[in-house]
């Protein structure tokens, strides 16, 4: 076994997949999290949702957000400014309010709201009502409600790339004295994308109600909502199965059943010790999730771990073969984005990871697919 | 010193490490408790699992661990009911038992899985089977041994009572006793995977502490073999066929001393006698394949006592130990375990034969073929190695040979053994000779009588050892003198057992016995040579009234030459006081048997050991005494024999040292001419004749007192004489007078009352004795009375 400082012990022989081992510290920025893994925490609506990934997650969220909040004292500004001089107040309701399902999203302080949900193919239909204040009156120029699919980017922000944008006309220009409601529809939306939060992009749906003035600033108002979408069962799902070491101390063979999961199955495997001479205190299973944004010299790589789950305590010793039965939902996964609309591409990946007694880690990444069953 | 410091100074970091712990346990449990009672799953789920993350340690040793986990698994029993509460508020068993797997840690998820899976199992929504197949593949998980034992043993615990056994509820859509059986054999199989891997695990210099650590550890493994053997589906022929083949694979494959050692022992132990008895063959196998190390002599000899037990408690199970050839299999197994450990000490070996023996004995007592067979394996065994020197294996071979002795008690039975011999050679000397003491102390105890001149010759084979010397045997004289007079002691008293009515047999018992002491030496001679010329006399008497010829396989001559070998061996010892007695009782035997030449011949070898051997003054007068005593009684002798017989032995007495001596056989030798029995001799001449000469002697005795000290000695030796002169006065003798008795007594008065005579109390009382005797006899009024009229007594 080679000692070099760069952490890499050795490759496995031609033909067999390899096997990088790095010193603990400085590896994927775990050492964020203070908490013990393990511990059942961090509340979550759900409440399978009970590891100690929540928590880790929650910290690198929480850090990030740090990164938006730019972003978001403007919308605040636009908004603070409307409701403060603005001569009426403007809501946008969707007719099904009551019945319609809504994700759980957290928000930038790290709280999560409920947003109404739609899908992919969804009309959107609602109405729109404006209450002047009383003994005011709101000239305009039209009043518009538009439909509006954004990716914003870290690197680029305030800028948002529209990939959907849909108008309709609410009225056309003249003054309203008291409350007006317009019904809007947009029916069968094609909204390819779902909505995701990630740490350097995100992907939004809004409605936006704009009441053009001509003296005054227009009056603005936005309603999110949340879109997923679900994949058909992939008609190829292999098991992933490889064979992988360093030579002369570590073999093993690992299999995971299926290549492709939706986001609450089951990860079903074993790892079979084929050849063991390297003291393994335990084996854990992480999942993480790599977010790319941009593209060519501007990529920005953002990986995070998900879960950290234990599925060996102990050295095992030659011909010993463990299960993994790794359940998904209680972490927080959304499927696999590949380059979304060119600008960004989520990936996920099951890290195996055993650690010796001296702390050294040894791991193998595979990429695997998510996707949202109905 | 420094060693013992560093073990106490662990011993205390264990109990600090372990009170932490405890109490990080029990603040877990309190919130656990809290949440339980608030019926908020999440948050009991949260603190059962911090609780039992504690079980993660390292830090503890197997005892220390135990105690924690003992603490934590009280706190699971209470997460159990509370699970069980929860399905009943509407919660799946499924859903809680996926719940459970979400927790990051394995420890802890498997604890609570495996919590989970016995509610579910109890609740019957899905089949035991199953959950437990699944527990029990999930564990493997765990390959920290101290960790992953504990666990399986929770495991094992918690599924006792759940496990789809015949006429359990989870029978049927649960399974059935085959997969009861699977399970236990695959936890047993991966805990003792573990359990053996503690061994291999840590630095080599604390293999000791390792080794006390897992036999502390071994009945977590242990119990799930009991678990095996309280199901009640297993009967013998799933054992036969399923469970115990699999266990020994385990053991065998697992190349481990300890839990080899162990785990055999386990299965004797659990499992009932009649599954080890059907399955002897199986079990024995394995015993050849186990580590050369293992103690293998322990474990079979354990089966072998419970089996023997097992016979001993219920005989109805005879026929099928026949019939399964028990005794067959385990010989043969015996043999091939001394075979497959090359390295097993003499002592191993040896203790398997004997625990082999003792079964036999307890089982076949009948066969003793078998018990022979068993000797004659350990000969085979013990072959060219000579005496063995090895004290503990010497311990094994003692017990080897006093166990058939013990169960049959009989010598006799012994001796039809043809190795019992050939085992006891192996005995270095002491031992062998502790081993013939013990043979003859049983003869002795049960009055065994050996009654064939062959097992005569058998029996003394045994104790050569005892009656001759032989090669390599330290000599006599190194031995102790005491030890060897008891020795040889029993050894005489052993010829009194040597016993057959049949005069002919009697005799070559004898001989046979003869033959054997005649190797015996000087030393042993006179103590075993005597017994045997008794018990021919005894033979004599037998042969007296019978009328056998001469040439015939036993005859009284032919015994008197027996006599007369074997008591010339004892001359030539030399031994000549003792030799000089057995020949005048031969003599005398012979005088009763009316052989006149015979007895003659034994009183002439006697008179000449006298003359020859008997020097010391003491002795003489001793043998002289008995000669005359002999030759008083033999009346076989004719006029001419007689004559000459009785002229040695005045002679001898007048030529005896001391006066007194002298003086005593002479009127000693009187009675050889005055036989009163019968039609003997009556010479008054020279009964009177002898008397004088004794007086004379008396007197002369007399003088060289008063000679020599200045003063007359005590009269003693007159009192004497007058008794004889009595004794033949009141038999008729008429050459005693009353006249000479009257001047006797007169002088014993006269000389007792001058001054010159040294008074003694004694000599008074035996003078006034007589003087009373004979006013008696004066007043009996009887034809003696009449004659004693004339004696006047002085006063």
């Amino acid at each position: 076994m080679k000692t070099s400082s760069d952490g890499i012990y050795g490759w496995m022989k031609s033909g067999l997949g390899a096997f990088v081992a790095e010193p603990c510290l400085g590896y994927g920025g775990e050492e964020l999290c203070p908490r013990r893994l393990g511990a059942f925490c961090s509340p979550a609506p759900d409440e399978a949702d009970f590891c100690g990934v929540s928590e880790l997650q929650s910290c690198v969220w929480n850090c990030c957000y740090g990164r938006f909040c730019i972003v978001v004292a403007e919308f605040k500004m636009n908004y603070l400014y409307g409701a403060f001089g603005s001569p009426c107040t403007v809501s946008i309701d969707f007719v099904d309010a009551e019945t319609r399902k809504q994700a759980s999203v957290k928000k930038e302080n790290g709280q999560t709201v409920l947003v109404p949900l739609f899908l992919g193919q969804d009309s959107v239909v609602g109405e729109v009502r404006i209450d002047p204040v009383p003994g005011k009156k709101v000239e305009h120029t039209g009043v518009k409600i538009e439909l509006l699919g954004q990716i914003e980017l870290y690197f680029d922000r305030g800028n948002f790339y529209d990939f959907t944008s849909l108008v309709r006309e609410l009225d056309v220009p003249g003054e309203i004295l008291e409350r007006k409601t317009y019904p809007f529809e947009f029916s069968t939306v094609e909204m390819q994308y779902e909505s995701y939060n990630g740490v350097n992009v995100r992907l939004r749906y809004i409605l936006k109600v704009t009441i053009s003035r001509s003296y005054a600033t227009n009056i603005v108002e936005y309603k999110d909502f949340w879109v997923r979408n679900y994949s058909p069962q992939p008609e190829i799902n292999n098991s992933i199965k490889m064979e992988v070491g360093i030579e002369d101390c570590l073999h093993i063979e690992f299999e995971y059943s299926k290549s492709k999961y939706h986001l609450k199955d089951v990860i079903v495997g074993k790892i079979y010790f084929l050849l063991v001479r390297i003291k393994i205190k335990h084996m854990e299973l992480e999942i993480r999730r790599r977010e790319s944004t941009g593209s060519g010299p501007n990529t920005y790589n953002e990986s995070e771990t998900l879960a950290k789950y234990e599925i060996m305590d102990g050295a095992p010793v030659r011909g010993e073969s463990i299960p993994i039965r790794l359940f998904l939902s209680p972490y927080d996964l959304t499927p696999t984005y590949r380059n979304i609309n060119n600008k960004f591409s989520v990936k996920y990946y099951l890290n195996l990871v055993l650690v010796d007694e001296e702390d050294r880690r040894y791991f193998k990444q595979q990429e695997i697919t998510m996707y949202r069953a109905e | 010193m420094q060693v013992q410091e560093d073990a106490v100074s662990s011993a205390e970091e264990q109990d600090k490490w372990l009170a932490d712990a405890m109490a990080l346990v029990q603040h877990n449990a309190f919130y656990m408790h809290r949440a339980v009672d608030a019926s908020n799953l999440r948050d009991a789920l949260k603190y059962s699992a911090q609780m039992l993350s504690e079980l993660r340690t390292s830090k503890l040793s197997p005892q220390k661990y135990y105690e924690l986990y003992m603490r934590t698994f009280d706190e699971l029993r209470q997460l159990e009911t509370f699970f069980k509460e929860e399905t009943k508020r509407g919660r799946t068993n499924a859903d809680l038992y996926e719940l459970v797997q979400h927790s990051g840690n394995i420890l802890p998820r498997l604890y609570l899985l495996i919590t989970v899976g016995s509610v579910y199992i109890k609740s019957q929504e899905a089949p035991a089977k199953d959950i437990l197949k699944d527990l029990v593949e999930m564990s493997r998980g765990v390959q920290q041994p101290i960790r992953g034992l504990f666990l399986r043993s929770y495991l094992s615990q918690i599924s006792r009572d759940k496990l789809p056994d015949v006429g359990s509820p989870y029978e049927g859509e649960g399974g059935n006793v085959m997969d009861a059986v699977e399970f236990v054999l695959q936890n047993f199989t991966e805990m003792n995977k573990l359990w053996v891997r503690m061994q291999h695990q840590g630095p080599a210099r604390e293999k000791e502490k390792r080794e006390k650590e897992r036999s502390e550890l071994r009945d977590l493994v242990g119990k799930n073999l009991h678990v095996l053997s309280q199901l009640d589906g297993v009967d013998l022929e799933m054992y036969k066929d399923v469970v115990l083949p699999r266990v020994l694979e385990q053991i065998v494959n697992c190349k481990d001393e300890i839990a080899q050692y162990y785990l055999m022992d386990c299965i004797i132990q659990v499992f009932p006698d009649d599954f080890h008895l059907q399955t002897l063959e199986t079990l024995l196998s394995a015993c050849p394949q186990l580590q050369p190390t293992v103690d293998i002599k322990t474990v079979m000899s354990q089966l072998m006592e419970r089996l023997s037990r097992y016979a001993a408690a219920s005989p109805e199970v005879l026929p099928e130990f026949l019939q399964v050839e028990a005794f067959t299999k385990f010989s043969h197994a015996v043999v091939e375990v001394i075979e497959a450990q090359p390295d097993m000490a003499l002592v191993g070996a040896v203790s398997l034969y004997v625990a082999l023996l003792t079964f036999v004995l307890r089982v076949h007592v009948d066969r003793l073929d078998y018990v022979d067979q068993v000797l004659g394996g350990c000969v085979k065994k013990l072959e060219g190695k000579g005496k063995v020197k090895d004290v503990k294996a010497t311990k094994q071979l003692v017990a080897l040979l006093s166990a058939p002795l013990e169960k049959y008690k009989d010598v006799v039975t012994i001796l039809k053994l043809s190795n019992y011999g050939k085992v006891m050679e192996h005995l270095d000397y002491d031992t062998n000779r502790v081993m013939a003491v013990v043979l003859m102390q049983s003869i002795l105890a049960n009055n065994t009588l050996i009654t064939a001149p062959e097992k005569v010759d058998g029996l003394f084979d045994l104790l050569k050892e005892l009656i001759q010397d032989s090669e390599g045997a330290p000599s006599i004289d190194e031995l102790d003198e005491e030890d060897f007079k008891e020795e040889q002691n029993l050894v005489a008293r052993l010829v009194h057992m040597l016993v057959n009515d049949d005069n002919e047999q009697m005799f070559q018992i004898l001989i046979a016995a003869r033959k054997q002491f005649g190797q015996g030496g000087p030393k042993r001679l006179p103590f075993t040579l005597p017994p045997l010329v008794f018990a021919a006399l005894k033979l004599v008497r037998s042969l007296q009234n019978e009328d056998l010829p001469d040439d015939g396989p036993v005859s009284l001559k032919k015994v008197f030459q027996f006599l007369h070998q074997t008591v010339e061996a004892l001359s030539v010892v030399p031994a000549p006081e003792l030799a000089l007695r057995l020949y005048l009782q031969c003599a005398e035997a012979a005088g009763v048997c009316n052989l006149e030449p015979v007895a003659y011949e034994f009183f002439t070898q006697a008179f000449m050991i006298y003359e020859e051997e008997i020097a010391d003054s003491k002795a003489q007068v001793t043998a002289l005494q008995l000669i005359i005593g002999t030759l008083q009684r033999t009346r076989v002798f004719g006029v001419e024999n007689r004559d000459t017989l009785t002229h040695k032995a005045t002679g001898y007495s007048a030529k005896l040292l001391k006066k007194p001596d002298q003086c005593r056989a002479v009127y000693a030798c009187s009675h050889l001419f005055w036989v009163e029995e019968g039609s003997g001799v009556k010479d008054g001449e020279r009964v009177l004749l002898c008397l004088k000469r004794a007086l004379r002697i008396a007197n002369a005795a007399q003088q060289m007192s008063s000679a020599t000290r200045g003063s007359n000695g005590p009269m003693t030796l007159f009192v004497e004489i007058l008794n004889k002169y009595l004794y033949y006065f009141e038999k008729g003798n008429t050459q005693v007078t009353s006249t000479i008795i009257q001047g006797l007594l007169e002088l014993i008065v006269t000389e007792i009352q001058s001054e010159n005579t040294t008074q003694d109390m004694q000599v008074d009382a035996f003078l006034a004795n007589t003087l009373r005797y004979i006013q008696f006899q004066k007043h009996k009024g009887d034809s003696v009375a009449e004659r004693y009229s004339d004696i006047k007594v002085p006063s």
